[in-house]
């Protein structure tokens, strides 16, 4: 038993179910977010799977990581694209060991 | 180099959700020659390589080769019809003993002729002078590089073909291909895997850029096709569990736009025993042109196979995804 289905994906559409106004705003704002613009498709399916990962969704891993290859990208580039994100997500958590520094030295002689 | 891979004869279809007839029906089109303006021959099966994506079941094993007696049949189309283009086709083309006398015979015939050529027929025996040959009777040189790495190359066309494919590239350029308007080579892109091709002109740009940069190798266009889901690619398929989610993404990405100018409207194929079909992917599924047509070569009547209905099957949908997919990359912008 687990509760991510590989199939859920193609059901994403069924959260228009009760709520399709909103469920077609989002599309239109995600689908016009992937279009070329200032930066490339390419780059922007980057960036989808670098947060993919960072966010940790299954699902996004999987399309992204599909568009990156369908947008002309390698694996050597789509790991470097993964490891910026995920070495971000890791100083994130080191730089709040200011904090830490910080109620030491207050608590500190 | 090459990699022991196994024959398949008589290969089945790709499951689609919907077949292509019900597709075009549900979006009002129907699918039907024009006037031919390409002769598309497949000069046999042989092939120095064995990729695993090959529709053709290519391999150094193969033994079907068009006889003489077919080319001739192909040479008297060109001469009577004067069809503008011959695109020569395999297996390695330049295999079949019959290749040289086919294209310098075609060229008298002021036809541009196209050679599919997978780049390391030129390090077999006798085969050297290649680029040198190609040049003489200014062929166009159409040649698959899947990607501009070593790695993607060699997983789908057999290790060490990159190296290879690359001294290959540079002794084109040195013939003078690539280089200009004159000499033309084209590289063809199609994805390592099941999912489809990039935009063509975005990853042509990194072609040019990384070829140059890498190896000094310059090339003309670069053509994006997508894999066809047939013979040894749809074994692949089946094997890692990639049939269904392909077929889906293909049937999704299907573009009405792509109709008008998929290749089986201006080419007529041929296989190696004279047999016509519309494209090259029907004809590796034994299926030949439509009933009403002429079905050979020697019978060959333009008008009575103008119009004629293409014949389709789940394949097609590999033609119709996104921008389209030809012998010539994309069909719609």
């Amino acid at each position: 038993m687990h509760y991510y289905n590989e199939e859920d994906l193609g059901r994403f559409g069924e959260i228009a179910k009760y709520k399709p106004e909103l469920f077609e705003k989002f599309m239109a704002w995600y689908q016009a977010c992937q279009e070329e613009g200032a930066l490339s498709k390419r780059e922007k399916a980057l960036i989808g799977l670098a947060v993919a990962v960072t966010v940790q969704c299954p699902y996004c891993i999987d399309a992204f990581t599909n568009s990156a290859l369908e947008n002309g990208s390698n694996m050597e580039q789509m790991t470097e694209a993964m490891h910026l994100a995920s070495a971000i997500r890791g100083g994130a958590s080191l730089v709040h060991g200011i904090q830490s520094h910080n109620a030491h030295d207050k608590v500190s002689m | 180099m090459t990699t022991a891979l196994p024959v398949i004869n008589n290969s089945p279809t790709a499951r689609s959700p919907v077949s292509f007839d019900e597709k075009l029906a549900q979006n009002n089109l129907a699918l039907e020659a024009a006037v031919i303006d390409t002769l598309q021959v497949n000069v046999g099966k042989l092939c120095n390589q064995a990729c695993k994506h090959c529709h053709v079941d290519a391999s150094p094993k193969r033994t079907e080769i068009m006889p003489l007696e077919v080319v001739e049949e192909c040479l008297d189309v060109l001469r009577m019809h004067k069809i503008p283009t011959l695109d020569i086709t395999g297996g390695a083309p330049e295999l079949n003993p019959n290749f040289r006398y086919f294209v310098t015979e075609a060229r008298k015939t002021g036809a541009k002729v196209i050679v599919r050529h997978n780049l390391t027929v030129m390090f077999e025996a006798g085969q050297e002078d290649l680029p040198e040959f190609f040049a003489e009777n200014e062929l166009e040189v159409v040649s698959s590089l899947p990607y501009f790495l070593q790695a993607q190359t060699d997983a789908q066309r057999g290790t060490g073909v990159f190296d290879k494919s690359i001294k290959a590239l540079q002794k084109l350029n040195a013939a003078g291909y690539g280089r200009g308007e004159n000499l033309i080579l084209n590289l063809v892109y199609n994805p390592v895997g099941a999912f489809l091709p990039p935009a063509q002109d975005a990853i042509e740009k990194d072609f040019k850029r990384e070829l140059k940069t890498r190896y000094d190798v310059e090339f003309n266009n670069l053509f994006t096709i997508t894999n066809m889901p047939i013979a040894r690619y749809l074994e692949w398929l089946r094997r890692s569990g990639n049939e269904h989610a392909y077929m889906q993404k293909l049937v999704n990405a299907f573009n009405p736009a792509t109709l008008e100018g998929l290749m089986c409207r201006n080419l007529i194929s041929v296989d190696w025993r004279g047999n016509l079909s519309d494209c090259d992917f029907n004809q590796m599924l034994d299926l030949t042109v439509e009933p009403r047509a002429p079905q050979t070569i020697a019978d060959f009547d333009p008008a009575k196979l103008s119009k004629r209905r293409i014949v389709t099957g789940a394949h097609c949908f590999g033609c119709t995804a996104g921008a389209g997919s030809s012998c010539g990359g994309v069909v719609a912008g």
